[in-house]
């Protein structure tokens, strides 16, 4: 649990040193979703009904960007095999590594999302729900994107081949966080999709870090 | 079951059910093909039109039947280091891939006249579609690293994971209101299709897995005699 706390602690530190690279997550956001007005119209009417998806959309892609900074570079500094090394379990090592990837990408994109929401002209009802959702949902986002990137580190292929392997079970959460997220703004009963959502998050928090370490070990055999 | 971990012996399993299943396919497609055109009654609201059920539900039977087979085949090869039921993984891959396009493509076929659309986003066919690239992403997976020893274990973590997709696409016609009709055969209660149209869709059935072994033992020897060139130094030309 310590060497968790420290491995934690150094993430932390490493990212608030890097507050630029992580300030890009805003950045990216901010100018992918002027991409939506441009590109499907900036009529208010069809950015309030699109707006939510959007965003899910957006939240995604800023996760499927960032994993390859999640194992890469401890892979190529040699950390990597310290971790392993370490007497602590690799699992809970890696659900750190996770949670300081999730500060810097899923709650950024969660804290930014009202802005977001405000630009795309969604109502104020829908601005409340959007972080509230993507709170609960992001976290899975990455864990499961944590899966695709321990696969693939080390192999030298790119972003679109993570894609092809994440995307696929990533979907469940953007159903499930879309549904949350519109029946809250309309006001709509909205547990059975918040339930659902969270189902899928301790389901994540279980046995995601399974598979992550289980593909780590794989990677520097 | 270490026991069959060598080429050799595994290969003589797959001698002696090679000609058996072939046989099965030989004889019984024709069977369920007339069964299926000539004898199956016309559906009374669809026509002769839904004759293309014995072709679409056996593919979309196949398609999960054989992800449980690559999922089975990859624990194995995960939790025993088992190198047959790796390649048995591996030759089962493109297979259900195969199956998979085939049941959206004979969907999309139905779909059209039946429900005027070639495709709608209701969970079924958003499921299949997710299973399709799970068997995309597993084969791209396997190429992915110069080291094949490498390729295949992480292919195979991929592959238990995805394996959670296999209940959401199983129950996602009861689970959501869709335009995909609901499970009628395997259900409580007992299938809600008639016998004249149950009995051809149970051969067909019966011809797609006999066919998929075949193939599969096809494909395992082609990768084993693979392996075998590989480790002799012979490039594959």
């Amino acid at each position: 649990m310590r060497a968790a706390f420290a491995l934690l602690r150094r993430d932390l530190l490493l990212a608030r040193r890097r507050a630029g690279e992580t300030l890009l997550v805003v950045a990216f956001l901010a100018l992918a979703t002027t991409l939506f007005p441009l590109g499907v119209g900036a009529s208010p009417d069809l950015l309030a009904r699109i707006g939510a998806g959007v965003i899910w959309v957006l939240a995604l892609l800023a996760v499927l960007l960032g994993l390859e900074r999640l194992f890469q570079p401890d892979l190529e500094d040699g950390s990597l095999e310290q971790l392993l090394l370490s007497p602590a379990p690799l699992e809970i090592l890696v659900l750190a590594r996770c949670f300081a990837h999730w500060l810097a990408t899923g709650l950024l994109v969660t804290l930014t999302s009202p802005l977001l929401g405000l630009l795309l002209s969604l109502p104020s009802e829908a601005l409340v729900a959007l972080p509230i959702v993507l709170a609960l949902g992001t976290p899975t986002l990455t864990l499961v994107g944590a899966i695709g990137a321990a696969l693939l580190v080390g192999s030298g292929r790119g972003a679109m081949l993570a894609a092809l392997l994440v995307l696929p079970l990533e979907i469940p959460v953007l159903i499930f966080g879309l549904g949350a997220s519109e029946a809250l703004a309309a006001g709509l009963e909205a547990t059975g999709a918040l339930l659902l959502l969270g189902g899928l998050l301790l389901g994540a928090l279980a046995l995601a870090p399974l598979a992550i370490a289980a593909a780590l070990r794989l990677a520097l055999e | 079951m270490h026991g069959y971990a060598t080429p050799l012996r595994f290969g003589r399993i797959l001698d002696a059910i090679y000609p058996w299943a072939l046989a099965g396919v030989l004889v019984l497609a024709p069977v369920g093909l007339w069964m299926a055109l000539v004898v199956a009654p016309p559906d009374y609201q669809q026509g002769d039109a839904a004759r293309i059920m014995y072709v679409h539900v056996p593919s979309a039977w196949m398609a999960l039947f054989v992800y449980l087979v690559m999922a089975s085949g990859s624990a194995a090869a995960l939790i025993w280091r088992h190198p047959m039921a790796e390649i048995t993984a591996r030759a089962a891959a493109p297979l259900g891939a195969a199956f998979t396009a085939l049941a959206l493509l004979t969907g999309s076929i139905w779909g059209k006249p039946m429900w005027g659309t070639w495709w709608v986003w209701d969970a079924r066919l958003t499921s299949m579609l997710i299973l399709f690239f799970l068997y995309l992403g597993y084969l791209a997976l396997h190429e992915a690293f110069d080291d094949p020893e490498r390729g295949a274990r992480a292919a195979a973590i991929l592959a238990l994971v995805g394996v959670v997709n296999l209940p959401i696409i199983k129950f996602s016609v009861d689970w959501w209101n869709t335009l995909h009709q609901p499970a009628s055969i395997l259900r409580i209660g007992g299938p809600t299709i008639h016998p004249s149209m149950l009995w051809p869709l149970l051969t067909m059935a019966l011809v797609f897995k006999l066919y998929f072994i075949c193939v599969l033992v096809l494909r395992i020897r082609l990768l084993l005699a693979e392996r075998r060139l590989a480790s002799l130094g012979v490039e594959r030309g």
